[in-house]
């Protein structure tokens, strides 16, 4: 049911975890849903230096958080606002169709993480 | 590689004394059973005796059991069998929430078509309360159609009660005892049933193969025309290989009832009590005592069940899940939302359903990988307490 890839990031997830002085946090879904994902991400100069999350989901969710850490590692704020979730499916090998909105989730956690950050930084200024 | 099978009430791995039974019915004895000829005479006889066994089994005659392509035919028999039969009489059926969707989906079908269903309610335990039945009976009441044991919780119903109120108001009784039989003993006298659905793949037997038991003197529509099959219930040739798989499969249980019963019983409530014991809110689903034999359905707050069942694969361990994220319509089961149980709570479940085969070595291995994996869901888990 699921691509190699899929399960080879949910065996083996990324960047899992929480960052203490996170610049943004993007907060997406629900537990009443079965699917909840928080995203932290520490900017420098533009760039994402860091990325990490925390999801509670099946394994979709969980292999679609991790690649779209790997895949937004290093790429600026506007490059990061691009990734889409069919971008992160792709990156995958697909996923089922049943399971595509989990895509949709990792996507959403990570515009989240960069919109607080732009939030935070314009109050700051 | 280690490969542990615990989802028997998925299915079972055909017993090798099954197949070997079915082997000459495909290779020698391939006789139509309506032939005259010796070759369709050796298939009749084994037909005849194959029935006879089932029904012996069930505590019935042969002329009340028709055999069906499975536990989901024998329940559309039943319910649309007496609802078309029965049009002029009434169009009330009663059934309960956490029935399987062979009958749901059915019961469905029959409302769309203009039948009135009521669904009664179960406790937090998965148990229907006969009076609940009792007070849905109306003059219209044409079928109760309640399940023997549930097939996710392993919840056991109190059909023998729910038998003597329905035939007290003259109505009709159905029970789905696919995931009873072969796990407690299912008597048709002892239940008072008019119908009762079985499936042979639950028992060690042959997929594509069941029975609808039918009490003499009950009257049903066939739903396919054709020749005079199966007392003219069921046309179509007889699948005489899977028939005589699903009798050796009832003979075989019939002799290992009371043994399995206990050595499963014993190794679910040890498996319950260490993953209870073991993993910080972790929950028992369904009823303590009054469930089947073979049947551990936990939860665990924080993680999601297909995560679990995944991560379990990975292991080597197969079980199931009736998490929404599990399921094609993205709803959670509809038996655990039945319970009460709150949405954030419900998606962390595992059924883990055992088999004869399996052993307590093998309970020790899956629950400490459990323990291993909750753990590690746990902490990628935003919506978990922190250590």
């Amino acid at each position: 049911m699921y691509s190699e890839k899929v399960m080879d990031h949910f065996s083996n997830p990324r960047n899992v975890g929480e960052i203490e002085d996170a610049d943004g946090v993007g907060e997406v879904g629900n537990p009443v849903c079965g699917d909840m994902m928080t995203i932290y991400i520490k900017v420098d100069n533009g760039k994402l230096t860091n990325i990490k999350f925390k999801t509670f989901g099946c394994g979709a969710a969980i292999a679609t958080s991790s690649m779209i850490t790997e895949m937004a590692m290093g790429m600026t704020i506007e490059q990061a606002l691009e990734i889409t979730r069919d971008s992160v499916a792709d990156a995958l090998d697909g996923l089922p169709p049943v399971k595509l909105h989990c895509s949709n989730l990792a996507a959403d956690g990570l515009h989240a993480a960069i919109e607080d950050y732009l939030k935070k930084k314009e109050a700051g200024n | 590689m280690v490969r542990i099978y615990m989802d028997h009430g998925a299915t079972t791995r055909p017993d090798p004394e099954v197949v070997n039974a079915m082997l000459p019915f495909f290779n020698e004895l391939y006789g139509n059973a309506s032939s005259l000829h010796t070759f369709g005479q050796e298939a009749a006889q084994a037909l005849i005796s194959s029935r006879k066994t089932v029904a012996d089994f069930l505590g019935a005659e042969p002329e009340e059991i028709i055999f069906t392509s499975g536990g989901t035919e024998s329940d559309n028999l039943a319910l649309k069998g007496i609802a078309y039969l029965k049009k002029n009489k009434g169009e009330h059926i009663i059934t309960s929430v956490i029935e399987h969707p062979a009958i749901l989906n059915t019961c469905k079908y029959l409302d769309d078509i203009g039948y009135r269903i009521t669904y009664v309610p179960v406790d937090d335990q998965g148990l229907v309360d006969p009076a609940d039945v009792e007070d849905a009976v109306t003059d219209n009441t044409i079928l109760i159609s309640i399940m023997h044991a549930n097939n996710e919780i392993g919840t056991i119903q109190p059909i023998k009660e729910i038998s003597a109120i329905a035939h007290e108001h003259g109505v009709l009784v159905h029970t789905d005892a696919v995931q009873s039989v072969g796990k407690m003993p299912v008597n048709m006298d002892d239940l008072g049933v008019d119908m009762l659905s079985i499936s042979a793949h639950k028992i060690y037997g042959p997929k594509g193969v069941g029975a609808l038991y039918v009490r003499k003197g009950t009257r049903l529509l066939g739903l396919s025309q054709g020749g005079s099959h199966e007392m003219k219930k069921r046309a179509g040739t007889e699948n005489i290989p899977g028939i005589v798989g699903m009798a050796k499969a009832v003979e075989l249980a019939e002799q290992r009832l009371e043994g399995d019963t206990k050595y499963l019983e014993n190794l679910r409530d040890t498996m319950i009590r260490k993953i209870l014991d073991s993993i910080p809110e972790s929950y028992l689903n369904g009823h303590p005592t009054k469930r089947l034999c073979n049947n551990v359905h936990v939860r665990f707050s924080y993680v999601e069940g297909e995560s679990l069942l995944m991560m379990l694969d990975m292991k080597g361990v197969a079980v199931s899940t009736g998490s929404a994220c599990s399921s094609k319509s993205l709803e959670p089961s509809h038996v655990l939302a039945a319970l009460g149980i709150i949405p954030e709570k419900i998606h962390g479940n595992l059924r883990i359903t055992l088999g004869h085969e399996n052993t307590m070595d093998e309970v020790d291995y899956v629950v400490e990988n459990l323990i291993d994996i909750v753990k590690k869901l746990r902490a990628m888990s935003p919506i978990a307490p922190k250590d």
